[in-house]
């Protein structure tokens, strides 16, 4: 089963193009990482298969329905790239985890037993069940994160999307992290995991997909880190070459200014 | 006693109930979205809204909730738009309303006295129409607020996380707009167009420094905006004072209550919390056994006055910057 196609997709932001060209097919049962630099589009590309984004062209479907015509929201899963999980008013971690199971709720509908227990569930499998009533405003920034993983959890999605969920936590998050996804792929859940770079995730890995300057430069093997994109290919990659450090918002990747 | 038991108290009253427990329900979700200033800026704008009211002769209520329904949706699109500048918009929308109400007050022959019964509340003109009006509308602004709180909670704390879970974001945000726009006019008649942001935030403030979850602030934002209001305007009845200025300096009173109480508590369970046994990182660190040569003049015990608290399968006593463990004949630092 097909569970995310991406074909020819292209993205701007404020007139700027962010992605173009992308052509990406995940299956049910993958793990794929999307590795790539700041800037790279990596963030961009999986929030324009969630329609957090509007694609300037092509087709998003997900689970073989056109992202326009999708309503099936409860299989699918997001953790936000996110400092804190915490907003103006106070909020219990089990608040928090809660609102992920908004998506199997219809507005009025009281949360049930089996709600409850999926919630209870959700937040063992991040280790906070003793943090349940606690303010997550008091939780550190890994647990926050976890908290957002459990969120996502809640709704017992089929695809999980994760947009940098280690970036800045603690190694004890980060090995927790990797024991979660451990038990989600067991349950054959397609996982996409936006990473700068893999840390303890990298074992669970099944595929590797690198962006950069809002092309997909690599997609095949695993790789620990998007440096390595250059040595796995077989031909010479005029992209991958290319100076990082050009200015932006002087040429664009569309202006053609880049002899190819 | 008697004053209690007249036409206009009993008015009074009830719509004081009433509009103090709807602006906190509708602050609670301002205050999450950080736009606490917002009721204040619909405030400033429904004061232009009153004054086009008294100038057609047409009920100020009225006119004020249209121009502050549209005001809110207008701050909202402007929010929702993200530009830089949305700021500044939102500063000029709320010049613009109060100086504009003023001028039409002016044009219309009423006096600024008459404009300011609608500032800072006035609980002898309430009319009965006007009550059924606060009191329906408030009604409604409650159940929504109440109702709605999981799907509002949810597009509040993480809209981009609503939006994948399929929730309408832009649907419920303008629906905070509208609710808060229709309180400023539920308690334009008790706390006033310029106060009335006040019984918004100044309650759910008050109610934070206690909590620790949503649900709990809301309902206690609920209950002492309703005991705020409710005082200020039973004082206001014995004394002629605005009950705008009584309950805002209720509520205020409340959060300068609150506030220490809520420090002394998080204090409190932020040193009893138990310390955690942190190997499950693998880091190669020597946790074990330092032993303190540091001489006690009493043996900790659970009743040796120093805090204790637990340490996986110990206890450690805090006393001068240390965690103190008895072992043996001696004490471990930890």
């Amino acid at each position: 089963m097909t569970v995310i196609n991406v074909q020819d997709g292209a993205v701007e932001l404020g007139g700027r193009p962010v992605l173009r060209g992308i052509d990406l097919t995940i299956s049910a049962g993958e793990v794929v990482a999307v590795l790539g630099a700041n800037g790279s589009g990596k963030s961009t590309l999986v929030r324009a298969m969630l329609g957090l984004v509007p694609t300037t062209r092509g087709n998003v479907e997900l689970f073989d329905t056109p992202l326009s015509r999708f309503k099936d929201h409860h299989r699918v899963g997001f953790v936000p790239q996110r400092v804190t999980a915490a907003a103006g008013v106070p909020a219990s971690v089990q608040e928090v985890v809660a609102s992920g199971r908004l998506s199997r709720r219809r507005i009025g509908r009281p949360v049930r037993r089996g709600d409850r227990e999926v919630i209870r569930a959700a937040i063992e499998a991040v280790g906070l069940t003793e943090r349940t009533q606690d303010s997550v405003s008091t939780l550190s920034g890994g647990q926050q994160q976890r908290v957002l993983i459990a969120r996502a959890l809640a709704g017992q999605p089929e695809l999980l999307v994760l947009d940098e969920p280690t970036a800045g936590v603690d190694l004890v998050s980060q090995a927790t992290f990797a024991e979660v996804l451990r038990t989600l792929i067991g349950r054959g859940i397609t996982i996409v995991v936006v990473a700068h770079e893999m840390g303890p995730i990298e074992p669970l890995v099944s595929r590797t997909v690198v962006m950069r300057d809002g092309r997909i430069a690599y997609d095949g093997e695993p790789l620990a880190s998007f440096h390595e994109a250059h040595h796995h290919h077989g031909h010479h990659h005029p992209d991958l070459d290319r100076a990082v450090d050009y200015t932006p918002g002087v040429t664009t990747p569309l202006d053609g200014g880049h002899p190819r | 006693m008697s004053i209690l038991t007249t036409d206009f108290m009993i008015r009074a009253m009830l719509a004081a109930v009433f509009t103090g427990l709807a602006a906190p329900a509708v602050g609670t979700y301002l205050v999450q979205r950080r736009l606490s200033l917002m009721g204040d800026g619909i405030g400033h704008v429904a004061v232009t809204g009153v004054a086009i009211g008294l100038l057609t002769g047409t009920s100020p209520t009225i006119t004020a909730v249209i121009t502050a329904i549209i005001a809110g949706i207008l701050i909202e699109v402007i929010r929702d738009a993200g530009r830089t500048s949305g700021d500044v918009a939102l500063a000029l929308l709320f010049y613009g309303g109060i100086a504009g109400g003023v001028l039409i007050t002016g044009l219309a022959g009423q006096s600024a006295t008459t404009l300011n019964r609608y500032l800072f509340g006035s609980i002898a003109t309430i009319q009965p129409t006007d009550v059924w009006v606060t009191v329906a509308l408030a009604a409604v602004v409650i159940t929504v607020a109440v109702g709605l709180s999981p799907q509002l909670f949810a597009v509040a704390q993480d809209p981009e996380f609503a939006k994948v879970a399929g929730l309408n974001v832009r649907f419920y945000n303008l629906l905070v707009s509208v609710l808060a726009a229709v309180t400023v006019t539920v308690a334009m008649r008790t706390v006033g167009l310029l106060l009335v942001s006040a019984l918004m935030v100044v309650p759910v403030a008050t109610a934070q420094q206690l909590t620790r979850g949503f649900r709990a602030t809301l309902l206690v934002a609920m209950a002492v905006g309703t005991a705020a209001s409710l005082g200020g305007v039973v004082f206001s009845g014995f004394r002629d004072v605005a009950p705008g200025a009584t309950i805002v300096l209720l509520a205020l009173a409340c959060f300068a209550v609150a506030w220490p109480v809520g420090m002394l508590t998080r204090r409190r369970r932020r040193i009893t919390a138990p310390f955690l046994e942190t190997h499950a990182d693998d880091l190669p660190v020597d946790l074990g056994h330092t032993a303190v040569p540091e001489t006690h003049d009493h043996e900790h015990g659970p009743d040796c006055g120093h805090q204790a608290v637990t340490h996986g399968d110990h206890v450690d006593y805090l006393h001068d910057g240390h965690r103190h463990a008895p072992h043996g004949g001696h004490y471990d630092e930890h």
